[in-house]
């Protein structure tokens, strides 16, 4: 039963690529529009490669898994859901997110079943960019305290997007030290992704069940 | 009845549609073709998962083979199908002179991308220098070439 793992990734990338599209045109410069855009587009291309896995298994179709449910039922970790439309926060999530997935992709490469392990590999030749930029980013803030401020702030997300097993790796990747994680796991959910969800499907909420 | 060779070739007419100077053929977006009787299959792979043309390429191949007189029959492949290593060498050299940097032999490091490693495909220099990791689509870089002066798009390594 492989459906509960896509619908994690599936969600996260959803929910993230959500989140950085926000960016689209009001980015500080025109390149982080065009890379927030398309970072956007990548994750959300991602997030539809697994829900069609995941929607193979379970009977049902990639946009009705996308957008059909209730905000209880996404898998999607709190660290996606935030609406972050500060710079020094969104870069800093950027930045957790990629190294947090890095570590789940990598997992899911080494899988027996070849058909998770392939879209694995996809995905994870494309996220190197993504992995790129952030880091970019990254080097350039780390000394502003603002930044800072925002990755100490987000950390216990980023450990609660990860399973226990894979915390100590996060830690070590990041250079940080274990924390308390409580409020900020997986499986718990922020108003923020309510305020998301209504606006993601209130388009297709208009006319239930047509073929757009 | 449509030969498989009659397919390939008609496929190899046809534009990519985010980069019309080369076809689906030379993209090696075309893993497999395949005929049964009047059934025509084609594997197709996307580039990039998030390719937004990956609609309009089956459309353009189930047109294509339904001219051939075959009853198309169009499987998107997902997975690990598609690497630039597919992009033929036909295919590279149109990029190039289409102003596209060809993608790199394996996928750069970000030392590398901000190295002198890329050539301009305009003037052949190695003075360029990375702008923009992201580009027009989700395939392409922005670089600048130091030398003519010009901007220029790197199709990305996968």
């Amino acid at each position: 039963m492989r459906a509960p793992l896509l619908l994690e990734l599936a969600d996260d990338e959803l929910v993230v690529g959500w989140r950085d599209s926000e960016w689209t045109g009001i980015a500080p410069t025109l390149e982080e529009d065009v890379a927030f855009s398309s970072i956007a587009q990548n994750e959300i291309g991602h997030a539809r490669a697994a829900y069609e896995l995941a929607a193979r298994e379970l009977g049902t179709t990639a946009d009705e898994l996308a957008f059909d449910r209730t905000p209880d039922d996404y898998r999607c970790a709190p660290l996606v859901e935030l609406r972050l439309l500060e710079w020094a926060h969104a870069i800093a999530r950027r930045w957790l997110y990629e190294q947090a997935d890095h570590l789940r992709i990598e997992t899911l490469m080494e899988s027996d079943d070849a058909e998770l392990a392939g879209l694995a590999r996809k995905i994870d030749r494309e996220e190197a960019y993504h992995r790129m930029h952030a880091e970019l980013w990254a080097e350039r803030l780390r000394d502003e305290w603002r930044f800072r401020d925002a990755v100490d702030e987000l950390w216990p997300y980023a450990l609660g997007m990860l399973p226990e097993a894979l915390r100590p790796r996060l830690c070590e990747r990041v250079g940080r030290g274990m924390t308390d994680t409580q409020g900020f796991e997986r499986g718990s959910h922020t108003q923020e992704l309510t305020e998301l969800w209504d606006e993601m499907t209130s388009v297709r909420r208009t006319a239930p069940g047509a073929q757009w | 009845m449509v030969t498989a060779a009659q397919v390939w070739s008609a496929l190899a007419e046809l534009p990519d549609p985010e980069l019309p100077v080369v076809s689906l053929v030379d993209l090696g977006v075309i893993r497999d073709v395949a005929v049964d009787g009047d059934r025509v299959h084609v594997e197709l792979t996307p580039t990039f998962l998030g390719c937004p043309a990956l609609d309009a390429m089956r459309r353009a191949l189930e047109l294509a083979i339904a001219g051939l007189g075959g009853e198309p029959d169009v499987e998107v492949v997902t997975g690990d199908a598609w690497t630039t290593d597919r992009i033929t060498p036909v295919g590279r050299e149109k990029l190039r002179l289409a102003g596209l940097a060809p993608p790199a032999g394996t996928p750069p490091s970000l030392v590398q991308l901000r190295s002198k490693a890329f050539r301009c495909p305009y003037c052949g220099s190695q003075e360029t220098r990375l702008e923009n990791i992201f580009g027009p689509t989700p395939c392409r870089s922005l670089r600048y070439c130091e030398s003519c002066r010009q901007p220029f798009e790197q199709f990305k390594t996968l």
